[in-house]
């Protein structure tokens, strides 16, 4: 992340991945590559693979054919070392925040950094607070158990572990989901400083409008197990293909005049 | 740039005047650096050039180390000056520059005595809160037995199948071992005596009144029990009981008296056989090291216990069978937070379930030995 790549780099690059469970067929032959340094969102209908195709890039699940390369390499046949090394270097934040009951949310957010590396105690606590600042969370929020915090709260703490070991690449499974506006309206910034301060691919899922319309440089509409369209917000409600066009038309759709 | 091949960060002082920073300064790199900064001499008063031109790669963790080692220098009167470090590199410690001011709070740690008084209140708490669970669950037995049409008869004959029928091949298994081995230690100091044919006094009357209804107890506080403090927890966590209380429903009734009412129905079952299965253990053992035959043994078998003493080991089981079931609900509504709670509370049910019905067990001795049974 400190030697900014040129901004054409492909990051992520999915070509031909199918998966199906059982006779339900999810991805046929999809295509999909995102750039560095930029804020690609992915969307679709419930059922359309999202969530799947996001798994597979971090390694949780295996298409059945097909080829993900995740920062120049193969997902295909990696060793128990290389999963490692290239878990090493992305972050993800999952849509419940996936942080483990039994620690406080300082060693949450520090486990990351005491598993993999010799740092001292106490300098691993500092990072941790830090980062927990960067979130935009208060320093008392540290000792508490995840238990004790609100959804909004957890999302951020998810996010600052996450952040941890200083990934190239951040996956966010709906980041706004289930926040009040304001704290929605906090993510949208801390996305977007994210990826002008540190220079982070951010890959997410999510249907939050205003964080597609403002925040995203790219969007990419699954849909029958295919990219239905990608580009920005106001490249993809100019096109009429009708699996896009119901992300427009609809009646929570907004038309491309409206925000800003 | 691979995190994990690159040279570990150092710092090295090449003259009095300049700290020279190499290698890596990431979270990978950095592991030993912490004792090369402590072991810098303090620096010159003059002033102090770092350079930064040899630092190979820097991350956040890195350029916080690196601003807390500028910050002490500066704190201590040293004029410093920072050169050589690239555009990039120079950008990343601007950006942790503000923050590094943070303190990270440290987390209030109790004294031993205070550790120990919420210990004691927590305890206390607890005991308080069984107590008024018991009395919420006899009053929605009596509302129940009121009411007969509000029991629900298929959680109970389901909870019947599971907790008592299903529950059978390990304490049939069990208690037929148990009996073998009761027979088997007192087999050598009966035969001593001569007394080989007292073995059926020693397995009948130490199965039928004492450990058939306490084995059966405790097999059936770690199967059932647990996995009533398991289901109610979880649900509680995934919101379940609230939804439950919406919708107008109260969990006692569903989840409590069902379970607390087929297993007062099925435990004294699970004795019976249980006091069958361990005779039978013994009556084998007998044969087989005192020559006892099955016709001898349960001829003496009848003389010496009394129907009384098979019915006070009858009567213990369902005293026991509410201490199972309330303390496994009970510990399932206590849960809070997460997974990791729900481990707890589980944990809690079967130790202190097993701890109230020894000493349940312990207490029915006392007030049987008082009344001469």
């Amino acid at each position: 992340m400190a030697n900014p790549a040129p901004a054409q780099e492909a990051v992520i690059e999915i070509s031909q991945v199918s998966t199906r469970f059982g006779e339900h067929v999810v991805h046929a032959g999809l295509d999909l590559e995102v750039r560095r340094a930029e804020i690609f969102a992915l969307i679709g209908g419930s059922g359309s693979g999202k969530s799947t195709l996001l798994r597979e890039m971090i390694l949780l699940q295996r298409p059945d054919a097909g080829s993900i390369r995740v920062l120049g390499t193969d997902l295909g046949d990696l060793g128990d070392a290389e999963t490692l090394a290239l878990r090493k270097r992305w972050g993800v934040m999952f849509q419940h925040g996936g942080l483990f009951g039994s620690l406080t949310v300082t060693e949450n957010i520090g486990l990351p950094l005491r598993e993999h590396t010799a740092l001292a105690d106490p300098l691993i606590d500092e990072l941790a607070s830090w980062k927990l600042a960067m979130t935009g969370l208060e320093p008392q929020v540290g000792a508490q158990y995840p238990s004790e915090l609100s959804g909004g709260m957890l999302k951020r703490a998810s996010l600052a572990r996450a952040l941890a070991l200083d990934p190239e690449l951040l996956f966010l499974d709906e980041p706004t989901a289930g926040l009040d506006p304001e704290s929605a309206a906090g993510v949208d910034q801390l996305v977007l400083k994210l990826r002008d301060e540190f220079g982070l691919t951010i890959v997410m899922i999510t249907h939050d409008l205003d964080l597609l319309w403002q925040v995203a440089d790219r969007v990419a509409v699954l849909g029958e197990g295919k990219v239905q369209g990608s580009g920005s917000m106001a490249e993809l409600s100019a096109t009429d293909s009708p699996l896009i066009r119901k992300f427009f038309d609809g009646p929570r759709g907004r038309a491309p005049s409206k925000p800003k | 740039m691979n995190p994990l091949s690159a040279a570990p960060a150092a710092v090295a002082r090449q003259t009095p005047q300049e700290l020279a920073l190499s290698g890596s300064w990431t979270a990978f790199g950095l592991g030993a650096i912490g004792p090369q900064l402590e072991a810098l001499p303090a620096p010159a008063a003059s002033g102090l050039v770092v350079d930064g031109g040899r630092i190979e790669a820097l991350d956040t963790a890195g350029a916080w180390v690196l601003q807390r080692l500028l910050r002490h220098l500066r704190g201590e009167g040293t004029a410093v000056a920072l050169r050589g470090l690239r555009p990039e590199f120079a950008r990343l410690l601007e950006i942790v520059e503000p923050q590094a001011a943070a303190v990270a709070p440290a987390p209030p740690i109790p004294s031993g005595l205070e550790a120990l008084g919420r210990a004691a209140a927590a305890g206390f708490g607890q005991a308080i809160a069984l107590l008024s669970f018991v009395g919420e669950c006899a009053a929605a037995l009596a509302a129940s037995v009121a009411h007969p049409a509000r029991l629900r008869w298929r959680p109970i004959l389901y909870n019947i199948r599971t907790a008592g029928f299903d529950a059978l091949p390990i304490v049939g298994l069990l208690s037929f071992l148990l009996g073998i081995v009761v027979s088997y230690q007192g087999a050598d100091q009966l035969r001593q005596y001569g007394a080989n044919i007292f073995v059926a006094d020693l397995v009948g009357l130490s199965m039928l009144r004492e450990f058939a209804p306490l084995i059966v107890a405790l097999i059936v506080a770690g199967r059932s029990g647990s996995a009533y403090a398991a289901q109610i927890g979880t649900m509680s966590v995934t919101e379940e009981i609230d939804a439950m209380r919406t919708l107008g429903i109260a969990p006692l009734d569903l989840l409590v008296l069902p379970k607390v009412i087929a297993l007062v129905i099925a435990l004294p079952l699970l004795t019976v056989f249980a006091d069958v299965l361990g005779v039978f253990g013994g009556m084998i053992m007998a044969r087989a090291q005192l020559d006892v035959s099955f016709d001898e043994f349960l001829v003496r078998f009848v003389k010496a216990v009394s129907p009384t003493a098979y019915l006070i080991g009858v009567c213990k089981a369902p005293v026991f069978a509410v201490i199972i079931a309330v303390v496994g609900c009970f510990q399932g509504f206590r849960t809070r937070g997460g997974a990791d709670s729900v481990g707890r509370q589980t944990t809690l049910s079967v130790v202190q379930a097993t701890f109230l019905v020894i000493v349940a067990d312990a207490l029915f001795s006392v007030a049987f030995s008082a009344l001469d049974l």
